[in-house]
Order: structure tokens, then sequence, then C-alpha cells
């Protein structure tokens, strides 16, 4: 980016931490300059919001060393990395919607002037970086991209040396993209060093200078995006040669679940709504459904599972107009669904697994009779799903929160399997779970499929879409691509569907 | 420094031993009140809890006060306790107690002077449904307005009230009553009356009502879909929507059972131990209530123990005027107090207490 | 019915004294609820405040100790409620429930031996020349002090609300107490300040009926007050100046009834006293059912749970 050599700003050396079974990370190094932008790439678990952490003094390192510009660094709390000229920009704001732009701001500092001067400087800084924002403005009147510019500024008035944005696009439109991109380029100028976290190859290629790549808690290289391809990127990522995903030679029902032209305003404050979804799922066939979080994956689950009705007409399963139906109902007609948060969601964190295995269940596994509950059924029914998920748990009879992660989304899981579907929903399946238990959960579906079932699986995680799904497509800003079948796409391609073109006639020259 | 961490697993053994826990807690504390009031505290305490059921003087009278104070609490606590299992907040129950028992002696004395077995069953009939309707005000108020079903039922308690007022002077006004201000005596009228059942044991229509109560809805908490759907409701709002239950007729039916076995307690308190409506008929029964609800710990068996438990402390505390001399609102704060030790060792159950130093991360 | 009996400025002057009780345990619990906490013992607070008021005035003979002591009181109770919901996580509702039973106890015992003493006297404001104006002059110059005093509680809410740190922080607590507590704010001690305020202005409240209002003391005198308080600060969406409009209209409509009845008004007694709180019902349903809660401005983690989970 510039002609000179750079100065050091920030020095990592063997930076470890670790947590009862699991090691976040270990004997991470990487440098960054000032005026650099450094890319931290990694998939779920790869350790980089735990890295950050330690940077930002959330956490404290179990070994290692970090200096800045020179002098040991080592924050026992945010408020010392602040001090310090580190400042952060989350991925979940700590951001209060009833109040205005200008008191967000200022409750985000340690001694914020007068609100009049608060507001010129804010006005000042705002215009200067090009993130137009109105001091007044109520937060919740302003969209994604604008709540975070008000993160941004919080941090730019305390003037730091280095920033650190975690995930900044996964809520943005293209257009805010760009402009964000040109804010951090001009910061870069002035010297300030940028620690960029995400998942997005095509942006990171294009914006960062250099890139760290994580894996399992380590680092797998150090190199200059530019330079590589994003398929390489993912490759190193990953860590395994990415193969074309073999033939499947399922037989294809008949269409199972059918959305047509779904529209729905999100019932969430922070939420995305859906637009003009459509896609059609045979029996036998998984669609995979790729986006990043806040594109609408939870508004389409809660239209697919029936907590939210639709227009009636955009949802058909097996040919009746489920648009109107409650969950139940769906359920009797043969769809069912996991939601992404396991607790609070898919399952009641202070009940047991046999009433969880009710939740769900009692609609096609005929727990109840007129009104009365078949409890030695509904036992039956969980410890059915515990033992052919192989779930840990010492017995049916506990609460949902005493189980781990991977175990309780593998009940979550397999209590919809074993309700014999005739078409599944499934959102985020493996996330935070373990290798061997996102290898299970993902092998039950696709035996699912090859039972004649149809799969949809709303998913972040590419590898594991590549993995199971036949077809593809991308929910972006609560848009839905048209499906293509996975066989033949490539990375850079499914990059841009993620990314944002809607179709995939954008030119894909150069890349 | 303390921390609180929550238990993978709620605790049993905590859940069955806080209410005793805090029973215990509470005769000390009031016992120190007692001994603050002049009073020597362990008497005061005999008197209350032994004597009242043991006590060759006085158990003969008292012993079924007890079931005749506790029927109106259980029969009340239980219907609220499905509703605050559900985080639906029933705190109107005093004013549907009070239209409860304005609709079922209205009915009763409409039949006046005749005779017929009809006559008591629609007058229950009519208790239950005036007390359903009264409910049905916060109720639906809730579901189309989102309007606090805790402000308007607690103030349709004050509108009650008034109207109990002026049934008692106008419309139910004994015309032979020389014209003072209530109604015909109902326990006097046969045909409308609530009489005991079993000499000498208190017991009434009401106290079979409310058995009747504890039994459904322990069967309904336990085995029936509605009952996992309240619990559920509570606990996990989410998980609910996801298992198709519906927040509105969840509001709608627990404020209208709660409503309507309110509105039978009165019924049977104005045909029975009560006998007219008056302007005082009102006894409070309806706040009591919730803290019976609470001290059961929203399960019918345990509502059924703390209704004993407080109409005990009611008699107890009658007793205790009449001997010692103590206030009766010395009994009102110490079941106050009851409530407050019960909430406060209700985190138990479900946290651990941890002892750190200073600075643990 | 005679209408004319009711003279309208004194009918002004005496609503802003009804309404008193009211506007005090409003802003209080309004700074409670921007806050982030439901205090539903608000009754008990004030009748707590208002028998121990009245003893403290009896016993110094000052109604000035009188005031202290019916705050002192409140904010005592409003503690235990801090304690076990901002500490030991109990269910707010029900620990208010239970701190307005116990209030209710309590008073009417430390009541008893009170019935029918009469507290010591607090006159009007000196205002010399001003309380003659015709009119006006009744209307604003010749009330007691307290009356101008809550309306300064008021501004001074406001203001504070509006334009200081401290009220800043504890708006944004009110809105999203996660945030909050990660930006390094703690949550717990403002809520328990905020309570503790909450509880004095309660205590305030009832001291003035006691003292004042009535002024005497006799079991429950507060008669659903702090019900009507809660009430006042859903109507007035959280924002102080409306709890002064909500709480005079409230006084206004007591006052006009009993200004009715005693005028010989052939509604029944039962009916018109029946009226403040039914028009209470009917503009907490146009409150809420009109614009949806974001717009009505209750505060995002009203009545939630905060337990720091780090």
């Amino acid at each position: 980016m510039q002609g000179e050599a750079m100065a050091e700003l920030l020095a990592v050396e063997g930076l470890t931490k670790t947590y009862p079974g699991v090691v976040a990370n270990q004997e991470v190094s990487f440098t960054i300059k000032a005026g650099e932008v450094h890319a931290l790439l990694g998939e779920n678990g790869a350790g980089k919001s735990t890295l950050v952490k330690m940077i930002y003094g959330l956490v404290r390192p179990d070994a290692g060393r970090m200096r800045l510009r020179g002098a040991a660094y080592a924050p026992a709390e945010p408020r010392a990395a602040r001090a310090a000229g580190v400042a952060m920009v989350f991925q979940h704001f700590s951001l209060f919607e009833a109040l205005n732009v200008a008191e967000n701001v200022a409750l985000g500092m340690e001694n914020p002037p007068p609100m009049g001067a608060l507001a010129a400087r804010i006005q000042q800084v705002s215009d200067a970086y090009g993130l137009p924002l109105e001091p007044e403005r109520r937060l919740g009147d302003l969209s994604a991209g604008e709540r975070q510019r008000v993160e941004i500024i919080r941090c730019l008035l305390q003037d730091p040396k280095l920033l650190i944005m975690d995930e900044p696009t996964s809520v943005l439109t293209p257009q805010e993209v760009e402009t964000l991109f040109r804010t951090l380029r001009q910061l870069a100028a002035e010297g300030t060093a940028i620690l960029y976290i995400s998942h997005k190859l095509e942006e990171i290629r294009a914006l960062c200078d250099t890139a760290t790549i994580l894996r399992r808690g380590r680092v797998v290289t150090i190199c200059t995006p530019a330079e590589r391809s994003a398929r390489e990127l993912a490759e190193l990522m990953v860590g395994e040669a990415l193969t074309a995903p073999a033939r499947r030679d399922r037989p294809r029902g008949a269409v199972a679940l059918e959305v047509r032209n779904l529209s729905l305003p999100s019932p969430m404050a922070f939420g995305t709504a859906l637009a003009g979804i459509s896609l059609t799922v045979r029996g036998g066939q998984v669609l995979g459904i790729a986006g990043v979080a806040g594109n609408g994956q939870d508004e389409l689950l809660l239209a697919l599972s029936g907590e939210i009705g639709s227009a009636p007409g955009t949802i058909w399963v097996a040919g009746t107009d489920l648009a109107q139906a409650g969950p139940n109902a769906r359920r009797r007609a043969g769809l069912v669904t996991a939601p992404e948060e396991r607790l609070g969601h898919a399952a009641a964190p202070d009940m047991t697994l046999v009433e969880n295995a009710l939740l769900s269940g009692a609609a096609r596994k005929g727990l109840v009779a007129r009104g009365f509950i078949d409890w030695p059924k509904a036992r039956a029914f969980a410890e059915a799903v515990v033992q052919r998920f192989d779930v840990r748990t010492p017995g049916v009879g506990v609460a949902a929160r005493a189980l781990s992660g991977g175990n309780l989304q593998k009940f979550v899981i397999g209590r919809e399997i074993l309700q014999d579907p005739a078409v599944v929903v499934v959102n985020q399946p493996t996330w935070g779970v373990d290798a061997a238990a996102a290898a299970a959960i993902r092998q039950a579906l696709l035996d699912l499929a090859a039972a004649g079932a149809a799969v949809v699986c709303i998913s972040q995680d590419l590898d594991e879409l590549l993995e199971i799904a036949d077809d593809f497509a991308a929910l972006n800003g609560g848009r839905l691509t048209p499906t293509r079948p996975v066989q033949g796409l490539t990375i850079d391609q499914i990059g841009l569907m993620m990314g944002g073109a809607h179709g995939l006639e954008v030119a894909h020259h150069g890349l | 420094m303390l921390r609180l961490e929550k238990r993978p697993n709620p605790s049993r053994g905590w859940t069955a031993a806080t209410p005793v826990l805090a029973v215990a807690l509470t005769m000390i504390a009031g016992g120190i009140m007692f001994a603050a009031l002049g009073k020597n505290p362990f008497e005061a305490i005999r008197i209350i809890f032994w004597d009242p059921l043991f006590n060759p003087q006085f158990a003969s009278y008292s012993r079924p006060q007890l079931l005749v104070k506790a029927a109106p609490l259980i029969l009340i606590a239980v219907g609220l306790s499905l509703g605050f299992k559900a985080g639906i907040w029933n705190i109107g129950a005093e004013g549907q107690y009070i239209m409860g028992a304005i609709a079922g002696a209205g009915v009763g004395l409409a039949f006046y002077p005749a005779q017929g077995w009809y006559i008591f069953p629609l007058m229950v009939l009519a208790g239950g449904v005036g007390g359903w309707l009264w409910a049905m005000i916060p109720a639906l108020l809730r579901t189309r307005f989102a309007t606090s079903e805790i402000l308007v039922s607690l103030l349709l308690v004050y509108v009650a009230q008034a109207i109990l007022a002026s049934m008692s002077l106008g419309l139910l006004r004994n015309p032979e009553g020389g014209g003072f201000p209530g109604s015909r005596n109902l326990a006097q009228y046969p045909a409308a009356a609530n009489p005991e059942l079993i000499g000498g044991s208190g017991v009434h229509w009401g106290v079979v009502a409310a058995l009747v109560a504890v039994i459904a809805t322990t069967i309904l908490l336990q085995r029936h879909i509605l009952g996992f759907q309240v619990r559920l409701a509570g606990q996990a709002p989410r998980a609910a929507r996801f298992a198709g239950v519906s927040p509105n007729r969840l509001v709608v039916l627990c404020l209208g059972i709660s409503g309507a076995l309110a509105g039978l307690a009165g019924l049977f308190e104005v045909a029975g131990p009560a006998g007219q409506i008056s302007i005082d008929f009102g006894s409070n029964y309806g706040f009591t209530a919730i803290i019976v609800a609470f001290l059961g710990r929203l399960n019918p068996i345990g509502i059924l123990l703390a209704g004993l438990l407080m109409a005990l402390t009611y008699i107890g505390g009658e007793l205790s005027q009449f001997l010692l001399g103590l206030p009766a609102a010395a009994i009102q704060a110490f079941q106050g107090m009851l409530l407050f030790f019960l909430l406060a060792l209700d985190l138990l159950s479900n946290y651990r207490i941890h002892w750190t130093a200073r600075g643990g991360r | 019915m005679d209408l004319t009996a009711i003279n309208p400025s004194l009918l002004v002057a005496s609503l802003m004294v009804a309404a008193v009780p009211i506007l005090l345990a409003a802003i209080g619990e309004l700074v409670v609820e921007k806050a982030g906490v439901l205090n539903l013992g608000v009754e008990g607070m004030m009748v707590m405040g208002a028998i121990c008021g009245f003893v403290a005035a009896v016993a110094t003979g000052s109604p000035v100790l009188g005031f202290v002591g019916g705050a002192a009181a409140g904010a005592a109770l409003s503690l235990i409620f801090a304690a076990l919901t901002q500490f030991l996580l109990a269910n707010q509702v029900a620990t208010g429930l239970a701190l307005t039973l116990f209030g209710l106890g309590l008073s009417a015992l430390i009541g008893q031996g009170y019935n029918g003493i009469k507290p010591p006297l607090s006159g009007d404001v000196p205002l010399g020349p001003l309380a003659d104006i015709p009119l006006l002059g009744t209307i604003l110059f010749r009330h007691d002090a307290m009356v101008y005093l809550s309306i300064a509680v008021i501004a001074a809410v406001w203001a504070m609300l509006k334009y200081s740190r401290a009220g800043l922080v504890l708006r944004a607590v009110g809105e999203n107490h996660e945030a909050a507590h990660a930006l390094g704010y703690k949550v717990v001690r403002i809520r328990v300040l905020a309570i503790l305020f909450g509880g004095a202005m309660a205590g305030l409240g009832g001291a003035y009926i006691s003292l004042i209002r009535v002024p005497q003391w006799t079991d429950g005198i507060t008669a659903g007050a702090g019900w009507i308080a809660l009430a006042i600060v859903v109507f007035a969406s959280w924002r102080p100046w409306r709890v002064l409009i909500g709480a005079y209209l409230f006084g206004g409509i007591t006052v006009l009834q009993l200004n009715l009845q005693a005028a010989g008004a052939r509604i029944p007694v039962e009916y018109l006293s029946m009226s403040p709180y039914l028009i209470t019902i009917l503009v907490l349903v146009i409150m809420s059912s009109g614009r949806g809660r974001a717009s009505t401005a209750a505060p995002a983690s009203l009545g939630q749970h905060f337990h720091a989970s780090r």
C-alpha cells in the first residue's frame, strides 16, 4: 500500500489459551504493521474470536507475549486496551435503540465531551471518513449498516492505533461494504492498522494486505491474499483440497416442499425481511442454503416452521397450502424443522429430554391422546433418539441444559429425523459442535434423504454444504439466489452468490 | 465475594426444602416482631400454630374453621398458579371473587322464596361465570390491545368493591332488613344455602370444590398437554412457540380458569360462611391466595398444604388477638414475611452459591 | 343537583393537592422503570411512608421530620425489594406483590393506637400578595410546600434524565442491560440506587396523604393510590412531564367525583367512586394499543432478570 517500510505496531508471540477440553489457541504468532490491513481468516472454531479477545483484554492468555509499539502489552480489561490505542467493533453491537446516535457514542467513551461539542465532533469525523451520520437520529431508526457506523465512530473518536473489526460485512449491503472499505483504506493510509476478521474470501482479497490463516487454534500460514485465489484461501482454511462432490444418484421423488414468492417482514428488531423467496425441493434431494448470519436465515426458518404465518399460497407441502398453518399442523403434514438456537428455542433448557421429545414429537409420534400425554411413549421416543444418535447423557430424565452442545444438537436433530418426516429444514445444524458429532449429524441427514425425504440445510459452513447438498442457493439480504446444482460449482461462484450478486450474471474476470 | 452459578439440573432437594425453611425463618423473624410488640415470642408462636389444632380448650372450635378458611384460599390459589406458571399475572382474583359472589347471590335471590333442587347448582354456575367474565376483561384487553393484565385486573378489584357496595345498598338489599345494607341471608335460605356437610368438620361444598380443583389441576399439570404448555410457556417462550402454543389462547384460558375458580370461591363463601352480600364481604382472600400460590410453589399439592398453613395463621391470629391482644395486622405482616423468605430462598434450587477470592476470572 | 356549588378555581387547587401523592409515587416509579425494573410494591411503600411519616411527625411535633421519616421508610422497604430482585434474582412481579402485602400489614401494625390522632399541621407557603390574585391566586399560590416540591421533583428528574451523564447511563441500563454491562457500567448498582429513589418518593407521597391530604391515619389510607401511580407511568409513556399531566388528570377526576357527590348529583355514589379506576383502565388500553410497544417508549429491559454471566 505504501512505498516506505511500515513500522511494526502489534507483535503477537506464542499466544496460547486453553479451556477445559479444548485448546482455543496454540502458539499463535504474527505481526501487524502500522497502516496495514491485516486479515484473520478461519472457520468456526478455528480460534479467531479467542485470539482477538486476548488482544482486546477480555481474556488473559495462558502463555505468550504481546508487544505494542515495542512496549510489553498485556491488557487486564478492555479499558486498558482502549487506553493503549486498541479499539474493537464487535459483531454484536452494544447499542441502545431508544437513544440517539450522540448518546450511544457518549456511552461508549470514557470521558465524553458535553453533548453539543460531541455532536459537532461526530459530524466532523463522520464526514471526514465518509460515514455520514446525524447525531440526533434515534438508533432504532438506523439500518444495520448505519448502526455499524456508530460503533466505528465510537472507536475513531478515541484515536485508535489498531482497529479490530469482527465480521463487519455480515450485516451490510454491497453499497455499504464499498463505503466501509473506502473508510478503512483511508484509515490505513493515515497510519491506523486494521485487524479484519472475516469469512468472506473475495472481500479479503480485495481489501487486505496480509492474511493470517488459523485452523484448529494454530497459524497455518501468513500470506498475501491478493496473490492467492479464493479457492486456495478456502483450502488453506479448511485444510484439505476441496474435491468436487461425488455424483449423487439418489432418485428424485415428487415435489415435497415448495415456496412461492415468500415475502415477510421480520419479527425481530435487528432482523432482515424476506423478499420474494422461491424454492422447490423434491423427495431424496438435499438443498443447501448458504449465507452468513443476519441475512434472513432465522426469518426463513420461522416462516417454514409455522411460528410466523405467511401469505396464503406461499408455502406448499405435498400439494397442500400450509402458509397459514401452525407448527403442529405442519408437523402432521410431514414438515419438521430444527431452529438454530438449541437452548431456548429448539429445546427448553430446564425441561428433561423426555419433555423436550414431547415438545416437537407430540404430533407425529402420537404422544398425545385426547389431550392426555402418553408419558411412557414419550419416554420411549426420547430413549430411541438417544440410542440411535449416540447422545451422551446419564439418562433421558436430565434437563436439556445439562448436555454438552454437541450432544444436545444430536438430540435435537435426531428428534426431528426419527419422526419420519417428508421434509426436514435445519438451520446451522452443526454450529458450535465438535467434529465427530458434526459428522454424525451430516450422515444422518444424508441417510434421511436416501430414504426419500427432502432436506433443506441452511448453514454458514460452506464445507458442510458442499459435502451434503445436491443443490445450492445463497440467502443474501433476505433474497434467495436461483438454485444451482452443486456439481460443477466453483468456490468463486459460491463466494459471489453469498457476496451479494443476485444471480450469476455478474462477470467474474480478474478474480 | 459471592458468585451465583446456574445449576445444570434444578435441585430437587432444595425445591422441597425451601418452603419448610421459609416457614422456619418466618417463625424466627415473626417471633422477633412479636417480642418487639412486647409479647412473649414463644407463647405467641405456640398460640398461632399449635393451640388451634391441639389445645383442648380451643381445638373443637378452631379445627373446623381451618377448612372453612382454607377452602377459598386453595380454590383461588390453584387457579392463579396455572397463570403464574405461564407468566400470566392475575392480580385481581379478589375482584373476580366478589363478582362471582354477587352473580351467584343474585341468581339465588332472584328465585326467593322458591324451593327447588336446581337453585343451588344454578347459583354455582352463575358464580363461576361471574368470576370468569370479570377475568375476561383483562384477558381480552391483553390479547387485543397488549394492555398489562396486572394493572387491569387490579384496578377492576376497586371497581368490583364499588359494585359490591352498590349492590348491598341497592339491588340486592334485603327488603325486610330494616333499611340496613346487606342482602338477605343466603345461608338461611335452604335452597340456596351452602351448609356444613359433615357436622363439626367445617366441610362445605367449597371444601369439596377445592379438593376437586387440587386433584384436577394435578392431573392437568402432569398428564394433560395444556399443563405441559403452561409450564413451557413460562419457562421458554420461544420453545413454546416452536411447540405450537398460541400465547393468546393461553392467556384467555389461564385467566378464564382462575377467574372462574375465584368466582366459585366467592359463591361458596357468600352462600355459606359469610351468608350474605354486604359491604365488607371481600375479605382479601384474593390477595392472600397469591401468597398461598407461591408458598405452594405453584404446585397443587403444595398449595393444598400452604392453604392449610395460611388458614392456620388466620385462626391462630384470631386466637392470639383474643388471648394476647396481638393486633390482626401482625398476622398480615407475618404472611408478607413468609412470601419474602420464600422468594429469597427460591434461587437455591436453581443456583449454586460460590465463595470466590476477589478478582478471580 | 346544584352545580353552582362547585367553585372552579377551588376545584383546580384541590386537584393539585389530590394529585401530589400519586405524582410523587409515579415519578419515583418512572425512574425505577427507566432503569429497567418493575416494582409493583408502590402501594406498600406508600402506606409505610404514610404511617412512619405520621408517627415521626407526631413524635417530634415537626411535619418536616414527618416527611423525612416517610421517605426513609419507603426507601428502607424498597431495599428489601432491591436485595431480593437484584442480588437474589427473585421474580420481580412476585416480589413487588409481596412488598405490597407486607407493607400493608406492617403499616397497620405500626399504626395501632394512632387512629384518630391529629398530626402537626403544615401551613401553606406564605406568598403574600400573590395569593390574593383572583382565580390564579387560589390555583397557583395558596399551596403547602409539598405541592411546589412535587413539581420541582418532576422538573429535576426530567432535567437529570435528559441532560446529565447519570441520566444517560440510567436510560442505557434500562434499554439494554447486556450492552451496558459490556460497556463496563455497573448495572446492579445503578438499579439499586434507582429503586431506593423510587421508594423514597413513594414514601413521601404516602406521608403527604396522612399528614396533609386527609390528614390522619387509618388502615389502608392509600386506597390503591400506588396502583394508580403505576398506571400513570404507563400513561405518561415514561416521560416525566406527562406524569404531571396524568397525576393531575387523575386527581381531577377524583376531586370532581367527590364534588359531584357533595353537590347532590343523581348518579349513585358507587359509580362515581369507581370512575377514576375505569378511566385509568381506558387510558391504559388506549396507550398500549396505539402504536405498539416500541413507540410507547417502555424501556426494553423492563422486568427482565440481569445476571452477569462473566
